[in-house]
């Protein structure tokens, strides 16, 4: 509080994302949400809830399981003046939009005089619980690769918040996924709004020793991993890359100009994914200040495995990052005993 | 084209899919005489051994060792009983992520069903699949998945192969009345029809996609009525009684050898617990628990006791039932004494 005004508030990811779509739906008659089981009681892990009974069923409302048609369908209403929001309880389920997504919405503005498709596409990601294969990817990649979809992930309350509102108000498709980890990782929120939330990514703490470009969960990670070596006398700098399309190269470029060690922990496979971007930029931009080649971490080259043992394998988390950084400045590994760190029963709390 | 829009209803005619699902009058379907009591039995016997497995992991499950999503059986056993048990032994199947009842119904074995729901080396795919995707090929259960409906085209392709070798096996594919508001299921059907493709297609309606109920998924009102314009022979159930629908099966069997077309069967019961966990959900506010107190008196093996009790000695019934209890008890035993998958398993068979 700064002479009676509130500056900031405290909130969960949840809570943040819930909030921004209620503010625009009120600020705007256009917008609309709906997609499978949208409306139940569950309400999309509590990330739709109030919405039906504030806006009613035209507004709000569960679908068919015809996730590709339904895709369509938000094109349409978007042509004739609507601002839809779909929501996919998972992203495995929104490959079945892949179809309209990439032959219909990404090229729709490019080809089609004139029309604008104002339409977000929410996609939860998991992890832990012995989902396996069907419920556990994330596939950033797919959707950033094609021109015309901005894909977004935000990890902090904050940017949750930004970047949904910047996601409705923008005349274009944004895709944005979601870690259900982070739903309940409450966070400080400034009361002023991020016109331009959609792009550039943002340095979630500072480091000097080297630098980890982190995607959504990883930035927990990350800042885990950056939490422990600071006890062994490593600075470590962790960039929350937040936008994947449209990509800010120059943030994560600046950052490894001063560290000189770069790591991309990704949440997704690493053949041909985003790290392989993240990483070409590197180069092109930082060729002489580098001291050691990009490293790059992400799922192993495998399906999700149900049990327990394997799928702790498949994921990268802080201790790899931890392990990455000793390598690359040539230091002994750090007993990790007594450290605790993340999994599906133990998750982080916060706040950032 | 014969006969295309007659649907055969082995019960009350006209019921729409209009929730709450209506409790069927009980009438047991009248046995032949003595011979048989052995085939009573065996239906009994397979029900009892998924209701057994299921009441075992509900006792489990909150221990929380079976990191694995359950969705249940409960209440559908007549169905998958009747069915897989008018198959022949090398007939195949296909089901959805709720496929225990099938799977159990088609290799009879808990072993290798324990061990995976514990995530063991020795469950029936080593522990990575998991409850929702169950695979047991030398039991004919071929394909489980758990993104709705799209196990459908892969039953009619299977056909297909087993038409072009004349092996007279019949794909019988399980799926929810969610699936049918898929494309991929019209699709699938649209092919198997015209291709004359030896598939059963078994619709199990138990009125609920997750919490949506049909009646704000599906613009229409009778199933198969509507599948009945298609080049196929279709039946229409409500009934629990294990007999009935295991006569039902063989009929639809014989109409498919018979026209040599695919048939759909639209079958109802009612879901007994949440769609994913182990408890019941009436405080929820999406259905009542009367509803599932009605149904109760119509349960399957209640019934099918019933029944046996004026065929055979109720001793003989009680022994059939600790038979299968001991059997599921030392299954889970086993499953928890057994090791899980070595990490280096964790990339293996990603390619064949
Ligand atoms: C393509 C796809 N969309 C959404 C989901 C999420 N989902 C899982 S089960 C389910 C409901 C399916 O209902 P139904 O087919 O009736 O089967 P039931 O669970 O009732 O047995 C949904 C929507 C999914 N798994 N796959
Ligand atoms: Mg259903």
């Amino acid at each position: 509080m700064r002479g009676g005004v509130r500056m900031s508030t405290v909130m969960t990811v949840r809570d943040a994302l819930n909030r921004a779509i209620a503010a625009e739906m009120r600020r705007d008659p256009r917008v609309f949400i709906y997609g499978i089981d949208v409306a139940d009681h569950k309400r999309i892990f509590g990330s739709s809830r109030g919405l039906v009974e504030e806006f009613g069923p035209d507004r709000c409302f569960s679908t068919p399981l015809s996730e590709d048609a339904m895709t369509g369908f938000g094109l349409g209403a978007a042509l004739n003046g609507l601002r839809p929001i779909h929501v996919h309880m998972r992203v495995d389920f929104m490959i079945l939009a892949m179809n309209q997504i990439t032959n219909m919405l990404a090229s729709f503005s490019y080809g089609a005089g004139g029309f604008k498709v104002p339409i977000v596409i929410r996609a939860v990601v998991g992890r832990g619980w012995g989902q396996s294969w069907q419920h556990s990817k994330t596939l950033h990649s797919w959707f950033a690769h094609v021109p015309g979809l901005k894909v977004v992930m935000p990890a902090r309350a904050r940017d949750a918040r930004d970047m949904m509102i910047a996601a409705i108000r923008d005349d274009n498709p944004v895709v944005c996924i979601e870690h259900r980890w982070l739903y309940d990782v409450p966070g400080e929120v400034p009361d002023e709004i991020d016109p331009n939330a959609l792009s550039g990514c943002r340095v979630v703490r500072e480091g000097t020793d080297a630098t980890v470009v982190a995607v959504s969960w990883m930035v927990v990670e990350a800042l885990k991993a950056a939490e422990v070596l600071e006890k062994h006398g490593v600075s470590l700098e962790v960039v929350d890359i937040r936008s994947i399309a449209p990509y800010d190269g120059d943030t994560v470029a600046a950052s490894v100009r001063k560290t000189g060690h770069a790591i991309v922990a990704d949440y997704d496979w690493v053949h041909c994914g985003f790290g392989a971007e993240v990483a070409t930029g590197i180069y092109e931009q930082c060729m002489g200040a580098l001291r050691s080649p990009v490293t790059r971490l992400g799922f192993a080259e495998a399906h999700c495995p149900c049990t327990r043992p394997l799928e702790n394998a498949y994921y990268a988390n802080a201790i790899d990052i931890i392990r990455a950084v000793e390598k690359k400045l040539d230091r002994a590994e750090i007993d990790l005993t007594g450290e605790e760190f993340y999994s599906y029963e133990k998750k982080f709390k916060g706040p950032f | 084209m014969k006969d295309a829009t007659i649907v055969n209803r082995h019960s009350r005619p006209g019921l729409s899919s209009v929730r709450p699902h209506a409790v069927p009058a009980v009438q047991l379907h009248e046995c032949g005489p003595d011979g048989d009591a052995a085939l009573q039995l065996d239906l009994y016997r397979k029900m009892y051994l998924i209701r057994a497995a299921e009441l075992l992991i509900q006792k489990h499950y909150p221990e929380d060792e079976m990191k694995t999503p359950m969705h249940m059986s409960m209440g559908e056993e007549a169905i998958v009983v009747g069915i897989c048990h008018a198959l022949k032994p090398d007939d195949q199947v296909l089901g959805t992520y709720r496929s225990h009842g099938v799977y159990l119904a088609k290799t009879g074995e808990t072993d290798r069903f324990f061990a995976e729901m514990y995530g063991r080396a020795s469950g029936c795919s080593g522990g990575k699949a998991g409850s929702m995707h169950l695979f047991a090929p030398q039991a004919g259960l071929i394909c489980t998945s758990a993104i709705v409906a799209s196990h459908i085209p892969v039953a009619v392709g299977a056909a297909f192969a087993n038409k072009v070798a004349g092996n007279g096996r019949v794909v019988a594919a399980f799926f929810g009345d969610g699936a049918i508001d898929e494309g991929a299921f019209w699709e699938s059907l649209n092919m198997a029809c015209l291709r004359k493709l030896p598939v059963l297609f078994v619709c199990q309606d138990n009125g609920f996609a997750v919490h949506t109920p049909a009646a704000e998924r599906h613009g229409y009102r009778d199933i198969a009525a509507i599948v009945g314009q298609y080049d196929c022979t279709v039946f229409a159930s409500d009934s629990t009684d294990v007999h009935a629908l295991h006569g039902l099966a063989q009929d639809a069997l014989r109409a498919m050898r018979k026209d040599e077309r695919p048939c759909f069967l639209h079958l109802k019961y009612y879901r007994y617990l949440e769609h994913v966990g182990v408890f019941e959900d009436f405080n929820a506010g999406y259905r009542p628990r009367g509803e599932f107190e009605a149904w109760q008196s119509v349960d399957p093996l209640r019934l099918q006791r019933t029944r046996l009790a004026s065929m055979i000695l109720e001793e003989q019934i009680r022994d059939a039932e600790a038979r299968i209890e001991r059997q599921v008890q030392r299954s889970l035993e086993k499953a928890r004494e057994a090791p899980f998958p070595e990490v280096s398993a964790l990339c293996g068979g990603v390619f064949a």
